[in-house]
């Protein structure tokens, strides 16, 4: 056998077959680059549902003749991390990528990989939701669509069985006060009724540590914290101290909390703006639940998204204007209409669409004015380093521990404190 | 090939004769390539695909296994054997392999004893065989993601199916995502579900292909069922049982999808319960976003991989014996038959050698 032949032939085979595959990728790159005179496509990549539906992208389009819009929406946020961050710094974004607030320590270890927001539309947005996305330098990276500020659901009928008031009013009243408030009321419940006042530890403790400035890691330094900090500690003791009678131990998404939230196993729940879609949808045949204008300790948010633009794009100017026109004041509240998106500006939560909008499902409840309040009282933007993920699972996973009884909270905070000094 | 085309020597004698060179035609030397060649390009596209989408990956992950690798900005430095030292020194570790163990041989061993069974009765004559033998296959059409959300709801803890049929018979609850043993049983039971029929269908192929005569002989000899499926089927089946062994532990060890789907989070569980190697990798890696710690994880489950699979490989191949036992003699039986032939062949080389000597002696 001829070996040289041989070896030519294979590396002809294979230099033919490698550029036919470098050619193939490089086909649907090149298409989409066009110079900026001429007309620009513009891709919109959000996942879930932004608000942003065809007619109100067909609006910015017919008043942009020059731009074309291609809206992707991936169907969960997970999709849309792992796209993000494999694409980053390299090609393959879309010119306006929607990120949520979740990922946003992430995203800021690198900022400088995306355009920042012009100065001119900083005030456009409530103060914590501008700071949240800052990085050191003073760069804005992301364009604030909706957030999550947090009141109370309650269901009117158990509390009705537990002499407890059950106008939303009442409610309110009752509950107005600091944490341990929240928690008396509901040991007076458990004791009236002999069952579960909230859902789980876990999604009350992320009330909870969504009030403390700097939780976990220290914002100057970057240290974690976490194990040492007083604040943590005492919000860890008081979670667990009033789960063991009052929480129906039941982890927040899994499927027995669905069945819980139609079957009455808890009273109350820590509720953001886009959880009453989670309620309605899973409670059908309920008609009881309600909310309150009234959240422990003031304020509280929980998740909201950002657009952002990624430096390298073909055309960040264009994608720059879009994403300014997305998240004005008024497309926020059209946005709202679509998809119940809680708006961030300061002037869409003026809007009297957003104040005078009621949901049917919660007995008709004033839900626009509720959480305009509720975004008005929240006042902490919690600091979240590069670490806070892996702290916050490893958290919850220390209450989940507490709730199935599995451990006792001593036990439980020991190991979570040596799972967090494993960290890095 | 190129000495025929080099003209012979004496040409160069312009004396001699000039002799026509024998030409090859292009269509002659085109079907000698293709002779010597084309199957090697006919194989080809597999080993380039293979190439590029099979081996380059491992080899770049064990690059990235040696650093600290940052994604976004797709560079990392150098640190040697710490990604390696960072997951063999952490507990999670040696409880997300102890988990895998557990769910494996939870899964495998009685998957392969159901597989088997089940085969062996849709070997036998029954009416609408091929009904039968598709509804096996049935559960493993379903995706693995739909299997995993059906029996995790099933398996909730509070108002979930099989807990509320245990209280109902006056059984206590079983804690099905906090204790550990529990949520393997659960988890193993999704695997066994989806892939039982497919392993039926692979053995009850190989079944079909032993010769009917040995069980109408057996039959004749007053050989039962019983009788008859451990002589008969058990043996003959050693090729494909090794083939099937050694699949479902590769499946095995690298359970994800089920594990992943069990709860809401997908980490395995609050005391890592449940989690397994690729459950774990993949939180380090688009978790986390540490490639480097994952890629090390990945190499070290790829060793143990290979090491179960050789020693499975020896197991099974002692374990089940050897292929129909058509030798009537036993083991030990044949091994002394081997023995005493080996021995008397020494003996008569031993002789001739002798014979050889006294000759030469008798020479002398």
């Amino acid at each position: 056998m001829n070996s040289r032949a041989l070896r030519r032939t294979a590396i002809l085979t294979v230099a033919v077959s490698t550029s036919a595959i470098v050619l193939a990728g490089c086909a649907s790159g090149s298409g989409s680059s066009s110079e900026s005179d001429g007309p620009v496509t513009l891709t919109v990549a959000t996942f879930n549902d932004f608000g942003y539906s065809d007619a109100l992208l067909k609006e910015y389009e017919s008043e942009h003749p020059n731009v074309k819009i291609v809206h992707n929406k991936a169907a969960t946020s997970n999709d849309a991390r792992a796209n993000y961050f494999q694409k980053l710094g390299k090609k393959g974004l879309a010119d306006i990528e929607a990120i949520e607030v979740d990922w946003l320590p992430e995203v800021m270890k690198y900022s400088d990989l995306l355009a920042p927001v012009p100065d001119d539309l900083k005030s456009r947005w409530l103060d914590w939701k501008t700071e949240a996305a800052t990085d050191p330098d003073g760069n804005l990276i992301g364009y604030g669509t909706d957030i999550g500020p947090e009141a109370i659901c309650y269901r009117s009928d158990l509390f009705e069985a537990a002499g407890l008031p059950t106008d939303p009013t009442d409610v309110a009243n009752l509950i107005d006060g600091d944490w341990a408030k929240y928690f008396e009321v509901g040991a007076q419940y458990a004791s009236a009724t002999g069952k579960a006042f909230f859902d789980s530890a876990g999604g009350t403790y992320q009330g909870m540590i969504n009030q403390v400035e700097a939780a976990y890691e220290d914002p100057e330094s970057g240290d974690i914290i976490a194990t040492k900090n007083p604040e943590v500690k005492d919000i860890y003791d008081q979670v667990t101290a009033a789960s063991a009678t009052q929480s129906a131990h039941l982890g927040q998404w899994s499927d027995d909390w669905f069945a819980g939230l139609s079957n009455g196993a808890f009273a109350t729940m820590l509720c953001p703006g886009w959880m009453l879609g989670v309620i309605s949808g899973n409670a059908q045949d309920v008609t009881t639940w309600n909310v309150a204008n009234v959240f422990p300790n003031g304020g509280g948010n929980w998740g909201g998204s950002y657009l952002t633009v990624p430096a390298n794009g073909a055309h960040v100017k264009e994608a720059q204007a879009l994403a300014d026109w997305l998240t004005s004041p008024e497309t926020q509240v059209k946005a709202f209409e679509n998809a119940g998106t809680f708006p961030s500006q300061v002037k869409a939560l003026e809007s009297d669409t957003l104040l005078s909008s009621t949901n049917e499902f919660f007995n008709n409840a004033p839900v626009g004015q509720i959480f305009t309040d509720r975004a008005n009282a929240v006042t902490v933007a919690p600091f979240k380093g590069q670490y806070y993920f892996q702290i916050n699972d490893a958290m919850q996973k220390a209450l989940t521990r507490v709730e199935t009884g599995e451990q006792d909270a001593k036990t439980s905070w020991d190991q979570w404190v040596s799972e967090v000094d494993a960290i890095k | 090939m190129t000495s025929t085309l080099t003209p012979p020597a004496a040409t160069e004698n312009p004396d001699a004769p000039t002799r026509r060179t024998r030409r090859i035609g292009f269509g002659h030397r085109l079907s000698h390539w293709d002779l010597k060649f084309s199957p090697y390009l006919y194989i080809s596209p597999f080993f380039l695909l293979f190439v590029i989408v099979g081996l380059f990956p491992i080899a770049y992950t064990a690059v990235i296994s040696f650093m600290d690798w940052d994604l976004v900005r797709n560079s990392g430095t150098f640190i040697g054997f710490d990604q390696y030292t960072w997951v063999l020194s952490n507990p999670k570790f040696w409880i997300a392999l102890r988990n895998t163990f557990s769910i494996f041989l939870l899964s495998s061993i009685p998957q392969l004893a159901a597989a088997i069974f089940i085969a062996a009765m849709l070997d036998q004559n029954i009416r609408a065989k091929t009904f039968w033998r598709m509804g096996v296959l049935i559960p493993y059409v379903m995706a693995p993601v739909a299997v995993a959300l059906i029996f995790s709801a099933m398996f909730g803890d509070k108002y979930g199916l099989v807990n509320t049929a245990l209280q109902n018979i006056g059984l206590p609850a079983i804690p099905w995502h906090s204790n550990a043993f529990a949520s393997h049983i659960a988890i193993a039971t999704m695997v066994n579900f989806r892939w039982t029929g497919y392993n039926t269908l692979i053995l009850l192929a190989a079944m079909q292909a032993i010769p009917r005569d040995y069980y109408e002989a057996a039959t004749v000899d007053g050989a039962g069922k019983a009788r008859q499926f451990f002589s008969i089927t058990v043996p003959s089946l050693r090729p494909t049982l090794i083939f099937v062994i050694i699949t479902s532990t590769i499946g095995g060890l690298q359970i994800f999808d089920e594990p992943r789907m069990y709860d809401q989070y997908g980490t395995g569980g609050p005391n890592s319960q449940w989690l397994t190697i690729t459950l774990w990798l993949y939180n380090i890696g688009w978790g986390e976003w540490n490639f480097g710690r994952a890629a090390a994880l990945a190499w070290i489950l790829f060793l143990i991989i290979l090491v179960i699979g050789i020693v499975n490989l020896f197991v099974t191949r002692r374990l089940v014996r050897d292929e129909g036992s058509r030798n009537p003699l036993s083991r030990r039986e044949r091994r002394a038959a081997e023995r005493s032939a080996r021995d008397r062949v020494a003996a008569q080389s031993r002789a001739a050698v002798a014979a050889s000597t006294t000759d030469k002696e008798e020479a002398r």
